[in-house]
């Protein structure tokens, strides 16, 4: 297919559809309301789902009521209302349910502001809600990544029975890049539908899907499948990008937007002559930690750049195990940083780490 | 008398809708009626492999190990959007919800009222026993004024809690619910009522005649610290009176609906 | 009158008494010699004279799905059916 010109929201809700999701169930919120207006018209079109619920509440719970039929579901939302779909979410993981979510971040806390941000890290990255569990989190630079993440999402999700959230933030969703969608998928027959999944007991002994284990016993075995599922996640799905970083002095660690960012901030850096490089993280579960290891064998330093106030650099850290100086270059509440902002930071490291 | 041959028949037996299991409820509790009321009307009905049942949180929290038939578990209050999400992707299936009154009329009050305006296919089987059961007795969105629990220990003071609140009432103002009707499990006659009302709600959905609620006066003689049979009374008295029986919204497809085998 | 019986399911008896207190006939009662498995004296039928009539009233009411009825049926009248 050829590149179009496609705005994020447009492009992840499309590529979505393209990946056979048969059922979409939102509520409004900037910055990502687009992708439910994109639903609410392509998802009829298609004969599949589509469902303006009355919270973010309701919606991620039409997700959980959808994900048990062993549909292809999802929902979207923006950093207030994927708070609210917390509780839903931890009910959806204890289920063991397919289901994917996108979730386009949000000046915070509370009601913040519609810029972009990347303030839910630690929400959505270290689980969430209630209970121990890790969704699979991904977080895209460009729309097009945006695209192909959303359909890998889906596959993902259903490979390991888990939650895929794809961590976006509100540039992302507002922006239009050429970008290419995937071809058309059609949706699962309902034969098609996987064993577990609630279709009516015929012919076969009932199919319950809960996520409620009274005895601890039980509910410690449920905690350990899952446990063994991240393990086998962390070992197959650690994904990232890098770029400069074979000579480099200096690595940069940012994701998403901040990553792209920095990525501008590195090439004017060379420019310079300073040896930076960058490495993004596409998987923020499962976080790269033996690459960050293996950087603080490489490197004299390492700086972290977030739209945040310091979130990922604690898994940098743990990466890097306290053998390298980490700095910190954030900025906050919705203010995107600035190429130049990051190369001044690049250029005070450069100007610390050679003095030393 | 004529000289008919006799011989002995079986009258009645335990619901093929239900599990072999013995339910954990209390001695006399009314969750059991409501339960095996259901599942017989899905046996007349011929449609235990085509439906699927959300439980609440509550006592009937464990309602899926007890109903024979696909099942899940719902987040406090969120079985009407669970049941929303399955059945938009299931519309040949029945799809009923089993709901407290903590469960339906406090925690999931937006949800329940919400799938009732959208006319949802689906049922809603709403038990009303005016009180927190599961957690041992504490108020609920029903629980009567001055009734004792474990969290009003002089009795619901309406100054402090308000008033109880009448969900079929409220419910059956919206334009999509389509059957909305209130019954009680206080005696024999009242259960036999209580039955053709789930049929006629099962009915309902069948056709496609969107929202059907059940709600049922019940009882809690543990909680209410009665035996079994003086909460019955307790529930064909007071609660007869502050939850008046009746048929609160019965649209006028489902009044044209050719009568169902128990409707 | 018909003739019928009930048979009380001792695995799920609860002992509620609520089968005792509808029964027309008062033919149910509560036998207090003996215990179910879960620890409740159940519900027994004490007919001598054979007055059970299988209404299934007790059937009704159990909450626990714990009582079987059977009636004397005419032969071509037969049809099981639910309470």
């Amino acid at each position: 297919m050829a590149k179009e010109l496609l705005k994020g929201n447009h492009a992840f809700a499309e590529a979505a559809i393209r990946a056979g999701c048969e059922a979409y169930f939102g509520y409004p919120i900037t910055p990502q309301t687009e992708a439910l207006e994109h639903m609410s018209k392509r998802m009829p079109e298609l004969g599949r789902v589509f469902l303006q619920a009355e919270s973010e509440v309701a919606a991620i719970n039409m997700v959980y009521g959808a994900a048990c039929a062993g549909v292809r579901v999802m929902s979207s939302s923006s950093s207030p209302g994927v708070s609210l779909m917390m509780e839903g979410l931890s009910y959806i993981a204890g289920s063991e349910l397919p289901v994917v979510l996108v979730d386009i971040m949000r000046g915070g806390p509370g009601l913040g502001n519609i810029a972009p941000s990347q303030g839910d890290y630690n929400q959505i990255v270290k689980g969430g809600g209630h209970g121990d569990y890790r969704p699979i989190v991904l977080a895209p630079a460009s729309v097009q990544e945006f695209i192909d993440l959303t359909v890998e999402a889906f596959d993902l999700a259903e490979k390991y029975r888990c939650i895929v959230i794809i961590l976006a933030d509100g540039s992302l969703g507002q922006m239009m890049e050429p970008a290419e969608l995937p071809e058309m998928r059609e949706v699962r027959r309902f034969e098609e539908r996987p064993p577990w999944s609630l279709s009516g007991a015929k012919g076969r002994t009932p199919n319950v899907i809960s996520s409620f284990y009274l005895d601890p016993l039980n509910e410690e075995e449920v905690n350990r499948r899952l446990m063994a599922k991240q393990a086998e996640i962390e070992a197959n799905e650690i994904r990232f990008r890098e770029l400069m970083l074979d000579d480099a002095e200096i690595a940069v660690v940012a994701f998403g937007t901040s990553g792209r960012i920095a990525q501008s901030a590195i090439k004017n850096a060379r420019e310079e002559g300073i040896r930076v490089g960058l490495l993004r993280p596409i998987s923020l579960y499962p976080f790269p930690y033996e690459r960050i290891r293996q950087l603080g064998d490489n490197v004299k330093e390492i700086l972290v750049v977030e739209m945040n106030s310091g979130q990922m650099l604690g898994d940098v850290r743990i990466g890097i195990e306290g053998r390298i100086p980490i700095s910190f270059y954030g900025r906050q509440g919705g203010v995107v940083p600035m190429p130049d902002e990051v190369l001044e930071e690049i250029q005070k490291v450069n100007s610390r780490s050679s003095a030393s | 008398m004529t000289d008919k041959k006799m011989v002995e028949t079986l009258i009645y037996t335990k619901s093929e809708s239900l599990t072999e299991l013995g339910t954990h409820y209390c001695p006399g509790c009314t969750h059991g009626i409501s339960h095996r009321l259901i599942a017989e009307v899905i046996d007349e009905m011929g449609v235990r492999e085509d439906t699927i049942g959300i439980a609440p949180v509550g006592c009937a929290v464990f309602a899926y190990d007890y109903f024979n038939m696909d099942f899940a578990e719902a987040a406090h209050g969120r079985a009407p959007a669970m049941a929303t999400g399955l059945k938009r992707v299931n519309p040949d299936k029945i799809v009923f919800t089993y709901q407290g009154d903590g469960d339906l009329a406090s925690i999931g009050a937006a949800e329940i009222m919400h799938t009732a305006g959208r006319g949802e296919n689906i049922t809603v089987i709403f038990i009303n026993n005016a009180i927190y059961g599961m957690t041992g007795g504490q108020m609920a969105p029903t629980t009567l004024p001055g009734q004792k629990t474990t969290s009003t220990p002089l009795g619901r003071d309406i100054e402090m809690h308000g008033f109880p609140m009448r969900m079929c009432e409220i419910l059956s103002q919206l334009d999509g619910a389509s059957y909305v009707v209130r019954r009680s499990l206080h005696n024999v006659a009242n259960i036999r009522k209580a039955k053709k009302a789930i049929r006629q709600a099962f009915e309902v959905q069948r056709q496609g005649l969107g929202f059907s609620m059940v709600e049922l006066l019940s009882s809690c003689p543990t909680n209410w610290g009665m035996t079994a049979d003086e909460a019955l009374k307790w529930v064909g008295e007071s609660m007869v009176e502050a939850y008046p029986l009746g048929d609160y919204k019965v649209s006028p497809e489902i009044k044209g609906m050719k009568k169902g085998g128990g409707g | 009158m018909a003739k019928g019986r009930i048979v009380v399911k001792e695995m799920y008896c609860k002992g509620c008494e609520l089968c005792t207190s509808v029964c027309p006939q008062d033919l149910i009662h509560m036998a207090l010699d003996q215990l179910t498995p879960k620890g409740y004296h159940p519900a027994e039928l004490v007919d001598p004279d054979g007055e059970c009539t299988g209404c299934a009233i007790c059937a009704v009411i159990c909450p626990d799905s714990a009582i079987t009825v059977y009636r004397m049926v005419p032969e071509d009248k037969v049809k099981t059916t639910t309470a």
